[in-house]
């Protein structure tokens, strides 16, 4: 069981609650009125095709993108409420980017123990034990001095889970994390974000790995043009889908 | 050319004819120029030896350490530009930029001379440290708007995912400034710096504008005072030598620091 706030557990709220979110990029409405939420310990797949404002609603639950209109409640907790303390909230939910985004200038266990020091205020030594138990969780433990353009697509992928998990988050957010990787490495993060998955964890997952939806997720979400079209367990939404576009995608990538 | 000829063929004989060519060229200035006089006026021994210790002890140390004062300043003041011109509030992005354009647009030797005579005037403040104090904080001055320029670049050049994974961490916008995107920033900007350093290296010859107090006098005011009290150009030389002994190692040392640092991009 991952470790979650007790206040959460105690209320029994989702971990992540959306309600009639929109985004706009200038003129171009990306997200139109999304209704969307992750329980706590479930693994929500978000699938679709490009441009279909699913890594942008992703984006919009840490506020990495500044949400148009709408509530997102994390844990209970307005983050679009001025008064919250974002920075706080954040260190709750990691986050795995498609290109990886490792510090390039500092060492595998220095990219681990940086936010812990000055984000959660660890101290160095309490930081290092947390990045050397979450190097050996995703099996790079004998990369700790590294740096991260001496490590693979996948190696550094999966230093940036470690990286994510150090902050003992109580959510993580995926945002197409296999896909800038060579098709060979793909299994060996994909294998980590199984046993996250198996241990617990609350987990939204943009991807395109169908596979990994159908197999991980407890349910799909099937987006398309800034809304959400279907959704429900891996097996209907992907095996027998309602909807005519959800029908029109699955027939490209499956 | 034959076009029958083999292209090595052709190549080599291209290349045979630029060196006779740069051989020819060395050759013709050697005969022009006047030797007897070259080295009466440019390599005078006796002149030479009477530039030493002071060449060393006062003018080259001064250059050095005025060029050390005037870079590090000028790090310190171009940063604080560069953060107010990336600012999200207006009237620090307008005040930075001002500054920026004027002292970019100004020749230096204006703005020295402006600060060891015009400012005292004006205001009826001398700057401490004298002439020289008054030298260097020009120098810091123009340096930090052409410094401030490359560190804004070097900021913008740092991908922005890595604010974003920062960010992401929970890591408040200053620490993320202050422990990933400067760090990279500065191995972005490295060889424009260098350039920097060594432009600013040279400037300290512009100080002499400032009128020296002879303690104070750099590499190019102790030389050029020396030219008039020897009439011979040897002292000129011989300064020439020492910017060379600087400015060379420091570049060598770059380069090396550059290719280190290539191992974290």
């Amino acid at each position: 069981m991952s470790p979650v706030t007790e206040a959460a557990l105690r209320k029994g709220v989702p971990a992540i609650e959306v309600r009639d979110l929109h985004k706009s990029f200038g003129d171009n409405e990306v997200l139109k009125g999304i209704d969307f939420h992750v329980d706590q310990g479930e693994v929500v797949c978000v699938i679709g095709p490009s441009g279909s404002g699913k890594s942008t609603l992703l984006r919009c639950v840490n506020r990495l993108e500044e949400p148009t209109s709408g509530t997102i409640l994390v844990e209970g907790v307005d983050i679009t409420d001025d008064e919250t303390d974002l920075d706080k909230v954040r260190t709750r939910i990691g986050m795995v980017f498609q290109q990886f985004n490792l510090f390039p200038h500092l060492n595998v266990t220095r990219n681990l123990t940086l936010a812990q020091i000055r984000a959660k205020k660890r101290s160095k030594s309490e930081a290092g034990e947390v990045a050397a138990r979450n190097l050996a969780k995703v099996g790079l433990e004998d990369k700790a001095m590294a740096f991260p353009a001496q490590l693979s697509g996948g190696q550094q992928q999966r230093v940036a889970i470690a990286r994510a998990l150090s902050m003992d988050p109580d959510m993580m957010l995926f945002d197409e994390p296999t896909s800038a990787l060579d098709p060979e490495l793909v299994g060996d993060v994909l294998d980590v974000m199984k046993q996250l998955a198996k241990d617990g964890m609350t987990m939204m997952v943009v991807t395109h790995e169908m596979g990994f939806a159908r197999e991980v997720g407890d349910r799909v979400v099937f987006m398309d043009g800034g809304v959400v079209v279907e959704q429900g367990k891996p097996e209907d939404v992907l095996g027998n889908p309602q909807h005519e576009r959800t029908k029109e995608f699955l027939s490209k990538v499956l | 050319m034959a076009p029958d000829l083999k292209r090595s063929t052709r190549r080599r004989l291209t290349r045979g004819a630029l060196y006779a060519l740069f051989i020819l060229a060395v050759a013709v200035v050697v005969w022009l120029a006047d030797w007897e006089a070259i080295q009466s006026n440019f390599f005078d021994l006796d002149v030479a030896v009477e530039a030493f210790p002071e060449i060393l002890t006062v003018a080259a140390k001064n250059t050095v350490l005025y060029t050390a004062i005037a870079f590090v300043g000028g790090l310190l003041l171009g940063l604080i530009l560069a953060l107010m011109k990336l600012s999200p509030v207006l009237p620090y992005r307008w005040a930075a930029t001002a500054y920026i354009e004027l002292f970019r647009g100004l020749p230096a030797l204006l703005v020295i001379f402006g600060f060891a005579f015009a400012v005292p005037i004006a205001f009826g403040w001398r700057p401490p440290g004298g002439s020289a104090g008054a030298g260097l904080i020009a120098l810091i001055i123009v340096s930090s708007a052409y410094i401030a320029e490359t560190i804004r670049a070097g900021i913008e050049a740092v991908p922005p995912g890595q604010v974003e994974a920062a960010r992401s961490l929970g890591m408040h916008p200053s620490w993320t400034m202050i422990s990933v995107v400067l760090p990279q920033a500065f191995r972005i900007i490295t060889p424009p710096l260098t350039n920097e350093l060594v432009i600013l290296i040279k400037d300290t010859s512009l100080l002499f504008i400032a009128g020296m107090a002879l303690g104070d006098r750099e590499l190019t005011t102790f030389a050029r005072d020396m030219v008039s009290s020897s009439a011979n150009a040897t002292p000129l030389v011989l300064a020439a030598l020492l910017y060379l002994i600087i400015t060379l190692p420091l570049t060598q040392l770059v380069a090396k620091l550059e290719r280190h640092n290539k191992r974290g991009r």
